[in-house]
C-alpha cells in the first residue's frame, strides 16, 4: 500500500503572528516558517505504518511557493520516500487544495491519505473532509489511533465528550489529532540523504484545477485587546474580588 | 435566505451548541433545522420548540444514529436543493460533516465564524485567534460553522415549528461505528459552564490535579479544564483540554492555575469575561491577559482559596 501525506508550510507555531497595519493580512516577511504541527504527526504516522509493514511507499505532497520544498525535504528526512511540490505563489484555499489532492490521488492510488486536522495559519479544518468528499471515500477525522485491519482501517477519533472508534473501508482519508503520536526529529544523516530523494515539481494547471479564491478577505485586524489587569497581593484580596463579582 | 441548521444531539436531547448556531442562522434569514439520527423523534420535538425556527426536518434512520459524515452529508446535500445556507455548530460533529457537504456542493466553507456582518460576510479567527479576518463568500450557497461562544443561545422554548419527515439514501456502506468511550462527568459541561477552573503542568500528576483543582471547582460549581501540557502528561483526559486544538470556551470567569499561557492555550479562553491567574512565575504570559493575577505557589494558595470560599 502507498500512503499519501499532504504537508503545509506555515508560520512556526511558537511565533506570535503580527497583523499588518494596512489590514491586508499577517506579516510573514522574515518570520520563521515550519511544517504545520498536525502534518508532522501525519508524516510520523505514515512512517510508523511503513515500519510496521502496512505500507510500502510514502509520498509527501505540498502545495505552495518554491520554499515549500524545504517542508517536503523535512518530510523526506523524517522518512517519506518521495515528494511532489505543486508550486504556486497564490494562496490556495482548502477546496482547491482538496481538488489538486484528488487529482494526485487519482494518479497515485494510495490506500490511505493522512493529513493534519487543521493548519495553524487559517485554522480551517476542512481539507481532509473535502478530499474524502471529492473522492467519494470515507473519512476518519481527528484521529488519535489508526489500526490497519486488512482492507479496512479502524480509526479512534477525539470527539467532544471523549473518544469514538469508526471502521472505514480503504482507500480512506484520515486526519490527525495531536495525541496520535510524537513526531521524530530528522537526524543529520537523514537530512543529507533526503537531499537525494526524488522531488517532482508541478503546477496547479497540470492537474486542471482552477485555484481562484472563493472567499474574499476584506480585512484582517487585531483581536480586541484585553484591558490591563491587576495583581492582588494575597488570597484574601482574591476572595474579596470573587465575592464582589458574585462568583463566591 | 433559507438556512438549514444542523442539530447537535445524542438521539435523546438537543445540545446547547445548536442554540448558538440558530442565533447565527437567524441573522441570515429563515431558519430550518435538520435532526438526523435514529429513534430521535423526541429530539425533533424539542427542536421544534426552539424560538425562531420555521421548520424541522427529521431524518430518522439507523444509518444516521452516530452522525457518520459519509451517510449524513448526501442527505444534507439533498436538502440544500431548497436551502441557501447550511449552518452547523463548530463542534467535532459539525467540523466533521460541514466540509464534506461544502465540497459536494463545490463551495468553500467559512469555518468557526465569530459574527455575521452581511448576507455573505463573516468574521472568523485565524492564526490561533491572533488575528480576525473579515471574509466574503462568492459562492452561490453558503456553508458555515459557528463558534458557539460568539453567539447568544436562542431560547429553547417558545417556538412551534412543524416537523417534516425526510429520507435520504441511508447507509453509504463506506464506514461503520464501532464504539465510543465517553468521559464521565458530574460537573457542568466545559463549553457551556459559567465558571471554569483550569489546571496546567504545574499540578505535577493526576492525583495532585484532582486534590487541588476539583475541590475549588466544586466549591464554585465550576467546570474543570486543563492545558495541553496537563492532558499530554496524563493528568486528565483530553476532552478537558482548552485551546486551539481543544475546546474554545468563553465563561464568565476562567481561573487558570499553574498555566503559563502559551498562545495555543490563550486561543481557547481569551474571550472569557474575567480571567484569573494563579502562578508562581510573575513573568508568565498568562498575566498579560489576566484581569486578576495572584503570584503565589498554587500548592498553598489554592487550598487557602478553597478554604476561604
Amino acid at each position: 500500500m502507498k500512503i499519501l501525506v499532504p504537508v503545509k508550510r506555515v508560520i512556526d507555531y511558537n511565533v506570535k503572528p503580527r497583523v499588518k497595519s494596512d489590514g491586508t493580512g499577517v506579516d510573514l516577511a522574515n518570520v520563521k516558517m515550519s511544517m504545520n504541527p498536525f502534518d508532522e504527526i501525519a508524516v510520523e504516522e505514515a512512517i510508523r505504518l511503513k515500519e510496521a509493514g502496512s505500507a510500502e511507499e510514502i509520498v509527501a505532497v505540498s502545495i505552495g511557493p518554491a520554499k515549500a520544498q524545504e517542508t517536503l525535504r523535512t518530510a523526506l528526512a523524517m522518512g517519506a520516500d518521495r515528494a511532489i511540490l505543486v508550486e504556486t505563489d497564490e494562496e490556495v484555499e482548502p477546496l482547491a487544495v482538496a481538488k489538486i489532492l484528488k487529482a494526485i490521488v487519482d494518479e497515485e492510488a494510495p490506500g490511505l491519505v493522512i493529513l493534519g486536522k487543521q493548519a495553524i495559519d487559517d485554522d480551517s479544518n476542512q481539507t481532509g473532509q473535502m478530499l474524502a468528499a471529492l473522492l467519494g471515500r470515507p473519512q476518519g477525522t481527528f484521529a488519535s489511533k489508526v489500526v490497519i485491519e486488512g482492507d479496512s482501517v479502524s480509526v479512534t477519533r477525539e470527539v467532544d465528550g471523549g473518544l469514538e472508534t469508526v471502521k472505514l473501508a480503504m482507500p480512506a482519508v484520515v486526519t490527525t489529532d495531536l495525541r496520535l503520536n510524537e513526531p521524530r526529529y530528522a537526524s543529520l544523516p537523514n537530512i543529507m540523504k533526503a537531499k537525494k530523494k526524488p522531488l517532482d515539481t508541478k503546477a496547479p494547471g497540470d492537474y486542471g484545477v482552477e485555484i481562484a479564491p472563493r472567499l474574499k478577505t476584506l480585512k484582517v485586524s487585531e483581536p480586541p485587546v484585553r484591558q490591563a489587569g491587576i495583581k492582588v497581593p494575597d488570597v484574601d484580596t482574591l476572595v474579596a474580588k470573587l465575592k464582589d463579582m458574585g462568583v463566591a | 435566505m433559507k438556512t438549514l441548521v444542523w442539530v447537535e444531539h445524542d438521539n435523546t436531547s438537543v445540545k446547547d451548541a445548536t442554540l448558538s448556531a440558530v442565533t447565527a442562522a437567524s441573522k441570515l434569514g429563515e431558519v430550518h433545522l435538520l435532526v438526523a439520527g435514529s429513534g430521535c423523534k423526541a429530539v425533533a420535538e424539542a427542536a421544534a420548540q426552539i424560538a425562531g425556527v420555521g421548520k424541522v426536518h427529521l431524518a430518522d434512520d439507523a444509518a444516521y444514529e452516530h452522525g457518520l459524515a459519509e451517510n449524513v452529508a448526501p442527505l444534507i446535500v439533498d436538502l440544500m436543493g431548497h436551502h441557501d445556507a447550511f449552518v452547523a455548530p463548530a463542534t467535532t460533529t459539525g467540523k466533521n460533516i460541514a466540509p464534506r457537504v461544502a465540497a459536494l456542493l463545490d463551495v468553500m466553507q467559512v469555518s468557526d465564524i465569530l459574527s455575521v456582518e452581511g448576507e455573505k460576510t463573516f468574521t472568523r479567527p485565524i492564526y490561533a485567534g491572533n488575528a480576525i479576518a473579515t471574509v466574503e463568500s462568492g459562492d452561490a450557497k453558503l456553508v458555515v460553522t459557528v463558534r458557539g461562544t460568539a453567539f447568544e443561545k436562542a431560547a429553547a422554548t417558545g417556538g412551534s415549528a412543524a416537523i417534516e419527515d425526510v429520507s435520504g439514501a441511508g447507509d453509504a456502506g463506506l464506514s461503520s461505528f464501532v464504539g465510543a468511550e465517553i468521559a464521565e462527568s458530574e460537573r457542568p459541561e466545559l463549553t457551556s459552564a459559567k465558571i471554569i477552573v483550569s489546571g496546567g503542568r504545574a499540578l505535577k500528576d493526576g492525583p495532585t490535579f484532582e486534590e487541588y483543582i476539583l475541590p475549588l471547582a466544586d466549591k464554585l460549581g465550576a467546570a474543570v479544564g486543563a492545558s495541553r501540557a496537563a492532558v499530554d502528561a496524563g493528568y486528565v483526559p483530553n476532552d478537558y483540554q482548552v485551546g486551539q486544538t481543544g475546546k474554545i470556551v468563553a465563561p464568565e470567569v476562567y481561573i487558570a492555575i499553574g498555566i503559563s499561557g502559551a498562545i495555543q492555550h490563550l486561543a481557547g479562553m481569551k474571550d472569557s469575561k474575567t480571567i484569573i491567574a494563579i502562578n508562581k512565575d510573575e513573568d508568565a504570559p498568562i498575566f498579560q491577559v489576566a484581569d486578576i493575577g495572584l503570584v503565589a505557589d498554587l500548592f498553598s494558595a489554592v487550598p487557602e482559596l478553597t478554604g476561604k470560599l
